[in-house]
């Protein structure tokens, strides 16, 4: 079987086999291969699934991406617990080996300074959710009637006005919790708030940050997450990872050079 | 929407680094495929593939 080549990451070098039961994309276990002072993570892939045309209708399809995301992650995941893999773009498909070795060539200086800045640095998500259709909360009278109409529209103008302040208190909130986990990270990246639509998750989303913190740091970092839990009522905080550095495996960084 | 089980990745978080995050190559060598514009254009076709399940409030045709 030949077909066309998926490419999960490029690595450093590293002596610890992968896993042998893992399965890539399409069930084709990763292969190593290496060129240069680097190594590609490979699948075989099929052409009639993998092919420019097939793999652009593939890609609407929720289920196969489903399954390709989950692939991909899963190989990136094992590549995680031996090295600090940089990962490439879901979809990334090469005609043969040989076009994953040019493609080595041609980057080779990128892909090593690239890795050298993520060595040892993993990602983590935050999200900061406001919690838009709640009830404004009246414990000292609970389930009274409104005495009159003036009474009703006072009350209307007050709930207004709670989810309004609400609005703003979010949005400070997660200004400040960006500028305070900013300084506990080496780089970030705002994602655009998720659609709910796709997550399901109650509540907007205002906040999608994900944050390059060193593996040794991480624990302070989920701790500083976890104290903000509880602050606000109406505003959950969530945290995902560690990822691998996904967010941040592209060459413009926000480094300032020269400052 | 089924209840995803807690622990298991969200499919939302793992496409925001996915189809947003990693490196991009481009050029004759690979399949003209890993491109951002594109992505973007396949996420919104996921949004409608998925809110064609449930009817979309911003949908305009009929």
């Amino acid at each position: 079987m030949t077909g066309l080549r998926y490419v999960y990451a490029v690595c450093r070098p590293f002596g610890t086999p992968l896993q042998a039961q893992l399965t890539g994309v399409g069930g084709d276990p990763p292969r190593l291969m290496p060129h240069h002072d680097l190594v590609a993570v490979v699948s075989h892939v099929p052409e009639g699934e993998f092919g420019e045309e097939p793999l652009r209708a593939n890609l609407e399809d929720l289920d196969w991406l489903t399954a390709v995301a989950r692939a991909h992650q899963g190989v990136i995941d094992a590549l995680t617990t031996v090295t600090t893999p940089l990962p490439l773009r879901l979809g990334t498909v090469f005609r043969d080996d040989s076009g994953v070795r040019t493609m080595i060539e041609a980057r080779e200086e990128s892909f090593t300074r690239t890795l050298d800045r993520l060595e040892g640095r993993v990602e983590w998500g935050v999200k900061v959710y406001v919690e838009s259709e709640r009830e404004p909360e009246t414990p000292a009278e609970p389930a009274a009637k409104p005495a009159s109409g003036r009474d009703y529209l006072r009350r209307r103008r007050m709930a207004t006005k709670s989810q309004d302040d609400l609005w703003q208190r979010a949005e400070t909130f997660a200004t400040q919790l960006h500028e305070s986990l900013s300084g506990s990270a080496e780089d970030s990246r705002l994602h655009a708030p998720q659609n709910p639509a796709l997550s399901g998750a109650a509540g907007r989303n205002v906040l999608n940050a994900a944050y390059l913190v060193p593996r040794a740091g991480s624990e302070e970092f989920v701790e500083k997450v976890e104290t903000t839990k509880d602050g606000i009522p109406g505003i959950r905080v969530e945290l995902t990872g560690p990822w691998a550095a996904y967010s941040f495996a592209g060459e413009e960084t926000a480094e300032k050079e020269g400052s | 929407m089924t209840v995803v089980e807690r622990r298991e990745i969200a499919l939302v978080d793992l496409l925001d680094r996915l189809l947003a995050g990693g490196v991009v190559i481009k050029g004759d060598i690979t399949l003209r495929i890993a491109d951002v514009d594109l992505v973007r254009i396949d996420l919104n076709a996921l949004i409608s593939s998925v809110n064609a399940k449930v009817p979309s409030p911003f949908e305009d045709s009929p």
